[in-house]
């Protein structure tokens, strides 16, 4: 249990985290009953993804990508960019980080969006339960068999 | 990165999202997930992505939790579940 938690737990801590959170907004996606419970979780779901990128670019001890002094690193580059030349240990990978900008900013338009879609539902059904909905659906399709 | 900042703050996010599901309170929902985005911003600056960071911040924390208290203003504030 002690070497389990050693080599498979303690180092990939973000990613076992990453997925209970996505489960955590699977689950409340399919079974919550609340429309608005359901966009949380579809928030939750989405952070959970964004959350596997980042940590797929971290490095033990790197810091934040910017590069201190880039002038006289870029100056003391030779031709094959050998002498002066930045060492990427010490940076996290910038690339997932510029990806998952355009994911947040993304998740925030479709939530805004669902949560309009749901604003007009409350308006038409008086209630945000789902089961509630399906019900007057159901019976307004039996009074109107046409339709 | 620092490993036992790292643990702390992700232990917390999952209680955070467990509680914003699981209050029947829907404006308490919205706080707590908004606890939750600030917790993960605090996570993004810690891991070294201080451009997601501040993004995050701003919009994920920020306008989201604005649109969700908006919803739960102009509909119903109990949940059934």
């Amino acid at each position: 249990m002690k070497e389990f938690f050693e080599t498979s737990i303690e180092p990939h801590f973000n990613y076992w985290v990453y997925v209970i959170l996505m489960m955590i907004g699977l689950w409340a996606v399919i079974a919550k009953n609340n429309l608005i419970k359901k966009l949380i979780g579809m928030s939750i779901f989405q952070t959970a993804i964004i959350l596997f990128y980042v940590s797929v670019g971290v490095k033990k001890g790197s810091g934040i990508p910017i590069i201190p002094k880039a002038k006289e690193a870029a100056a003391g580059a030779g031709e094959h960019g050998a002498a002066g030349a930045v060492n990427p240990d010490l940076f996290a990978n910038p690339l997932p980080h510029v990806l998952m900008l355009t994911a947040i900013v993304v998740g925030v338009s479709t939530l805004g969006v669902a949560l309009a879609v749901a604003q007009q539902l409350f308006k038409d059904f008086g209630t945000l339960e789902e089961d509630e909905i399906l019900e007057q659906i159901k019976t307004a399709d039996k009074a109107s068999p046409d339709g | 990165m620092i490993p036992i900042f790292d643990y702390i703050i992700l232990i917390f996010m999952v209680i955070a999202a467990i509680i914003s599901l699981k209050v029947k309170d829907l404006l308490s929902a919205s706080m707590v997930f908004g606890i939750y985005s600030f917790l993960i911003c605090l996570l993004w600056a810690e891991m070294g992505a201080v451009d997601v960071a501040f993004t995050e911040a701003a919009v994920g924390a920020g306008v989201s939790a604005v649109f969700l208290i908006a919803t739960v203003y102009n509909t119903k504030r109990r949940s059934s579940d």
